[in-house]
């Protein structure tokens, strides 16, 4: 016991005599928990678009006016000439080209029925395919305009009509900050454990101080302790400091309790501190840690669900997700934070985190050897 | 009962195709009390066989006990009972000279005011800078850290890996000094060095070359060792000198030794037959004299044959 407090004393004066390790620590995280949630953003805005108006009509132009007014578009350029317009799509001016064909107004008032032409810049998906989606039900509040102007409505609606209303149910808002930093803040979190114990014990073995430490009858699980523990605690002032900047900055006052947060975020840290711990068990020099838990930080943030939702990935992902600890604190966070669950509904998470806690410190133990 | 005992070690790396020997079936004995010195050039496999000693690293055959508990079996008895100092400085170099010293104290359940009288003799001399960190020091003061790091739980046997390596020769002269004072306290040492010179303050020593012992012995007995009558010789030009006295077919061996060379000669009779040699050559400002064997010549003869 005694040389674990000393252990850990030495630590503690090794990571606070270490100002890049302090600035790692509180600097960045903070930095980046400032800034990322404006950027990560779900919402599309700004999509470029080319008109191709072959009209020239009044109600082409009370389309295009519509469209812009939004805000969702910005008309990129306006011309009459389909070729040119792809131009614009090809020089990557454009993301959309709408195409007005002649007689657009005509036919809408002699037959009742216009055609319009949509294209999209398909290299990025997300833009292409939610811009066309605005922009669709832009053009059917047109028609329904269009349909007002001209047909005198009776008293009752001869044509059976679905309205929807929607309510958005724990964020009522649909304010995506309310997902993104807690799951941002997760991020961060693994990223200052994973990394930092990583390098620890390997810097150990590069200065060589590891020869002087493993000819002593020190016990392995002392050291190991020694080295989980006091990135275990900054671990959890980093999630101290995230969760005030996420209540400062963002106004998100979880609805459930803080400490069913800290709670699973203790395990939490231990099962991605062991992960850490393990990569360096096996890495020889940083460079090499650092190369490792750099892919692992790469799966861990994109099959985590944070960006991307987990239902609509392939199967094989699915269970790749389900061996990422991530996952289970992002959906945890998400529930507590904007649903308010309590120790009782996340059970199952914390049963699944002690195992990964358990799995990987246990493994990072018996692979740390004294003796080569 | 003896402070260290090697057997039939046998040590390779690499893989079938490039496998390299470090050391090649080596025994020996350190008696309880000795200061044993293992010579060697560079990658003779003075740190392997260190590492298997501290039950840092496997041997691939072989047997070895310290104190006679054995290196595999009984590795966490051994751990408390030796104190190491690699070659390589190994101490934290961000805790100050005092952090090391009580933090390698705690791990070996003592503490530093325990066994101060031990490292008393060394530590005063870095004392002076207990407060620095273990980094700024200089490469000697960093040695005499390190030594007392390695005593500071009163080890039965101390292994230092080439301890004067980089150290100046004023630093290098006190250490050994140091070392003499703590083999009269009763502790067993084992050391290691590439420098020939220093085995004259050993009891005995290992000459290793290659993974392969050349000799044990005390350093008089190594150069009692030394049959072959030794000329040192000095001209103008020393070069030319050295070559000329290669192409003579009674000489087995010539190598320049301070601002002499040592020629060997294969026997007595061939003294008159070099002067001779080496007048008629003009090489200007001949001297010529006889001299004792030190320890380097007979290492060099050791390593030649």
């Amino acid at each position: 016991m005694r040389t674990l407090l000393f252990l850990l004393q030495k630590e503690f004066k090794q990571i606070f005599r270490d100002p890049s390790i302090l600035r790692i620590i509180f600097i960045i995280p903070i930095i980046q928990l400032l800034i990322l949630p404006w950027a990560a953003d779900y919402e599309i805005k700004n999509i470029q678009l080319t008109v191709v108006d072959q009209d020239h009509s009044a109600y082409s132009r009370q389309l295009i006016s519509k469209i812009t007014s939004t805000g969702y578009f910005r008309l990129a350029n306006y011309t009459n000439a389909y070729p040119q317009a792809l131009k614009d799509v090809e020089n990557g001016d454009a993301d959309l080209i709408l195409q007005i064909p002649v007689a657009f107004e005509r036919q809408l008032v002699k037959e009742n029925e216009a055609t319009l032409f949509l294209a999209m810049n398909a290299i990025d998906g997300v833009k292409a395919n939610l811009g066309s989606a605005y922009l669709r039900s832009i053009i059917q509040d047109f028609n329904r305009e269009v349909r007002m102007e001209w047909i005198q409505l009776p008293r009752l609606n001869p044509e059976t009509q679905i309205d929807i209303t929607t309510s958005n149910w724990f964020n009522p808002l649909m304010n995506y900050k309310y997902f993104m930093v807690p799951g941002i803040l997760v991020l961060l979190l693994t990223m200052v454990g994973v990394n930092l114990t990583s390098i620890n014990i390997v810097k150990e073995k590069e200065i060589g101080t590891i020869e002087q430490i493993n000819v002593t009858p020190i016990k392995k699980i002392h050291f190991i302790l020694g080295k989980l523990i006091p990135f275990w605690l900054l671990g959890m002032l980093v999630l101290t400091i995230g969760l005030g900047i996420a209540r400062l900055a963002y106004g998100i006052v979880p609805a459930g309790s803080v400490l069913t947060i800290y709670a699973f975020a203790a395990l939490f840290l231990l099962a991605v501190l062991g992960l850490g711990l393990l990569v360096s068990t096996y890495a020889h020099t940083q460079q090499q840690a650092m190369l490792v838990t750099f892919f692992i930080m790469m799966i861990f943030i994109l099959l985590s669900g944070l960006y991307t939702s987990i239902d609509s990935m392939p199967t094989w992902a699915k269970w790749i997700t389900r061996l990422n600890p991530v996952t289970y604190f992002i959906e945890v966070m998400r529930m507590v934070v904007l649903k308010g669950s309590g120790l009782i509904d996340i059970k199952k998470h914390l049963l699944i985190m002690l195992g990964f806690a358990v799995v990987l410190n246990s493994w990072a133990i018996m692979n740390y050897r004294k003796r080569s | 009962m003896a402070a260290v005992s090697v057997e039939n070690i046998i040590m390779s790396y690499g893989k079938k195709k490039q496998k390299i020997n470090a050391l090649s079936d080596i025994s020996f004995s350190v008696a309880a009390g000795e200061l044993f010195g293992i010579i060697g050039p560079d990658g003779a496999g003075k740190t392997s066989l260190f590492r298997i000693l501290t039950t840092l690293l496997l041997a691939d055959s072989g047997q070895a006990s310290v104190n006679g508990f054995d290196v595999v079996k009984d590795m966490k008895q051994i751990r408390k009972r030796i104190g190491y100092m690699p070659g390589r400085f190994s101490l934290y170099q961000d805790l100050t000279v005092e952090e090391n010293l009580h933090f390698f104290a705690t791990i070996f359940q003592t503490s530093f005011s325990e066994n101060y009288n031990l490292i008393k003799d060394i530590y005063v001399q870095i004392e002076p800078f207990k407060n620095r960190r273990a980094g700024q020091l200089s490469g000697g003061m960093k040695q005499k850290l390190a030594l007392c790091c390695a005593l500071i739980h009163r080890p039965e046997v101390l292994f230092l890996d080439e301890p004067t390596t980089g150290v100046d020769a004023v630093s290098r002269k006190e250490f050994w000094d140091m070392l003499q004072g703590l083999k009269k306290q009763g502790i067993s040492i084992l050391v290691s060095t590439p420098y020939m010179d220093e085995a004259n303050i050993c009891d005995r020593v290992a000459l290793l070359q290659k993974g392969k012992i050349l000799s044990i012995d005390s350093p008089a007995g190594v150069i009692a060792h030394f049959k072959n009558p030794l000329v040192a010789v000095k001209a103008k030009q020393m070069l030319a000198l050295l070559e000329k006295i290669k192409t003579l077919d009674f000489v087995q061996d010539a190598y320049p030794f301070g601002e002499f060379h040592h020629v060997v000669l294969q026997n007595e009779k061939a003294v008159p037959s070099l002067e001779q040699e080496l007048e008629a050559a003009d090489l200007g400002h001949i001297t010529m004299h006889k001299v004792q064997a030190n320890i380097e010549d007979c290492f060099i003869q050791l390593m030649k044959n």
